[in-house]
């Protein structure tokens, strides 16, 4: 599956409370998560941004809290695919359990806001169009390709019991 | 070879014969958990999985306790949603305001959680109960609502990285101080996936709601788990709490594998306040002494407990709080807080000025109960200090222990305790 979209780029270290505030947390409406994502760092981030976006971030991306409304917001908002250096632990797993793209890459990211950037989600490659660069995301565990590929956690639940 | 307590719990709940770092395995939970803001998505998800019935309504606790008691109508539909699905479920351990308290100081008081157990809490504070030498995590709804279902969760087995403490601390340093000077050194992903294990004599002085505390911030270093070795003073709590429930108590091999040891000496150790925005930014307190603050927060499932309280009433009895300075203190549970009236803790604070409150997360995640307006300071006894944390994007808050909170309640600025006693 290819994803393409422009660039917003983060810093190391961005928490759930930038994501999502607080404040928002007493809502199950999804689409009024994804029009308050990012509200605690970047108040206007949800209209600024297009269907397919991307997010780019440092080290940490999603500490904090466990609150699974981060990735939801993220996912809800019209962002395609968040690439970081590393994901916390907890939201990491929110992305794999709900199915939110996401990409680790190691090495320093030379991507600049509103960088064109086409991705392949199944070979985790990255591809910097307005700079022809490309980057190279962590390979996922079979384990994990597993939950990937099943749509989630849930889906992956149901699956495992249907199996039996 | 051997291994770390993390990984001899992990392997005991799979029906596998070895385990190793970096694997994944999907083990059985002996408990899960999830509050106001977690639970009504792991309910709405739980319904998709195609179970009808929890797997063991005795091992799932829901909680109210992060905007509780409702603070506005969509909070009051959200603890619905948990009291209503406890009922249809018949859960046990439905925990509802007046007879609560904030999770994770509820859960280890009630004997819920003990040695050797595996528990998963839609809460990344859930982390605090390895203190009890039991493997415990913090993961998200969907994770929870999986475990609603089939009593099991997905793990990666972490690296242990082996903390040692020496030395002998001055009276001021508390299980607080140790944390936060220990985030200071490693940094807020420092043991990013990791286990932290905690020994060393400085641990085996420490007291269970020290060792709580320690255990309850290790997310905030990016850990997957803290942990520390049951020894006479676990066995204790444990046993005087666990009605007839058996415990295991696992320890480290010596030939265990850690992914690297950490050795602190804390002779010389001063009590430390975490600058905002990261817990990471731990200073002696002597270096913030210009720091003015409007507000003391002392609870949270941090430092909410009995000792937290007995320390804060040691500095505030027969003083007044800072005319320029509002105190909110918080007992973490209903039990807490009766010990804390019959101990006369309630009439020191009141008597001071403290506002005391019913058990809640409230302010520490800008929620209720004490949020704060542009421009204005905290010092809290509390777990983060991100932008916005506690209320406004431009309010600040400083994390510290009990004993630095109340002192600086007194003088309106961030002092060491020495000052007043």
């Amino acid at each position: 599956m290819k994803l393409q979209g422009r660039a917003y780029i983060f810093g190391n270290s961005i928490n759930t409370d930038e994501i999502i505030p607080a404040k928002y947390l007493k809502t199950l409406d999804k689409n009024l998560l994804g029009r308050c994502c990012m509200s605690g760092i970047d108040k206007d981030f949800s209209k600024k941004i297009k269907k397919g976006d991307i997010i780019v971030a440092g080290k940490n991306f999603g500490c904090g809290s466990s609150r699974e409304q981060a990735p939801i917001a993220i996912k809800a908002s019209g962002i395609s695919c968040v690439i970081a250096n590393s994901f916390a632990r907890i939201f990491f797993r929110n992305c794999i359990n709900i199915g939110l793209p996401i990409l680790e890459v190691r090495e320093k990211l030379d991507i600049k806001n509103q960088d064109l950037l086409e991705i392949d989600l199944r070979k985790g490659g990255i591809l910097n169009k307005s700079k022809n660069k490309i980057y190279q995301a962590t390979k996922f565990p079979q384990f994990l390709e597993g939950i990937i590929k099943t749509g989630g956690f849930i889906e992956w639940v149901r699956k495992t019991r249907a199996e039996k | 070879m051997g291994y770390t307590i993390t990984e001899k719990i992990l392997l005991a709940h799979t029906d596998k014969k070895s385990i190793a770092p970096g694997e994944f395995i999907y083990a059985k939970v002996d408990f899960c958990l999830g509050n106001d803001i977690t639970a009504p998505f792991a309910i709405e998800e739980f319904k998709r999985t195609g179970y009808k019935r929890v797997f063991d309504p005795k091992k799932i606790a829901l909680i109210p306790d992060h905007f509780a008691p409702n603070k506005d109508i969509e909070s009051a539909a959200q603890c619905k949603l948990l009291r209503d699905f406890a009922k249809a479920q018949n859960i046990k351990h439905y925990y509802e305001v007046g007879r609560m308290g904030i999770e994770h100081a509820l859960l280890p008081e009630l004997g819920l959680v003990l040695p050797g157990d595996l528990v998963i809490g839609a809460d990344s504070h859930t982390c605090t109960y390895g203190a009890l030498g039991a493997f415990s995590t913090g993961i998200g709804s969907t994770d929870l609502a999986a475990a609603f279902a089939t009593g099991k969760c997905w793990f990666k087995v972490p690296e242990t990285t082996k903390f040692i403490y020496y030395g002998k601390p001055d009276k001021w340093i508390s299980g607080k101080d140790i944390i936060l000077y220990t985030i200071g050194k490693i940094g807020v992903d420092g043991a990013l996936y990791k286990a932290m294990e905690f020994t060393g004599e400085v641990i085996a002085r420490l007291d269970m709601d020290d060792r709580f505390t320690m255990c309850n911030m290790v997310i905030e270093a990016g850990a997957k788990n803290g942990i520390i070795a049951p020894d006479k003073k676990t066995i204790e709590y444990a046993k005087t709490r666990a009605d007839k429930r058996k415990f295991k108590i696992y320890t480290s091999d010596k030939e265990a594998r850690f992914s690297s040891i950490e050795e602190y000496n804390l002779s010389k150790l001063q009590p430390q306040v975490a600058e905002p925005p990261l817990p990471s930014n731990a200073r002696p307190v002597g270096e913030l002494s210009k720091v003015k603050i409007d507000q003391v927060v002392i609870g949270s499932c941090t430092n909410g407990r009995i000792s937290d309280l007995r320390i804060a009433g040691q500095i505030l009895k027969g003083k007044k709080v800072h005319k320029e300075v509002r105190v909110i203190v918080i007992p973490a549970t209903q039990g807490i807080y009766l010990q804390a009236i019959k101990e006369g803790l309630v009439n020191i604070f009141i008597e001071a000025g403290c506002a005391v409150s019913t058990p809640t997360c409230g302010p520490c995640l800008g929620g209720h109960m004490g949020v704060l307006a542009d421009g204005e300071s905290a010092i809290s006894t509390t777990n983060r200090n991100f932008v916005g944390r506690m209320g406004s994007v431009k309010s600040r808050v400083y994390l510290a222990s009990p004993a630095v909170a109340a002192a600086s309640a007194i003088k309106g600025k961030i002092v060491h305790p020495e000052e007043i006693l």
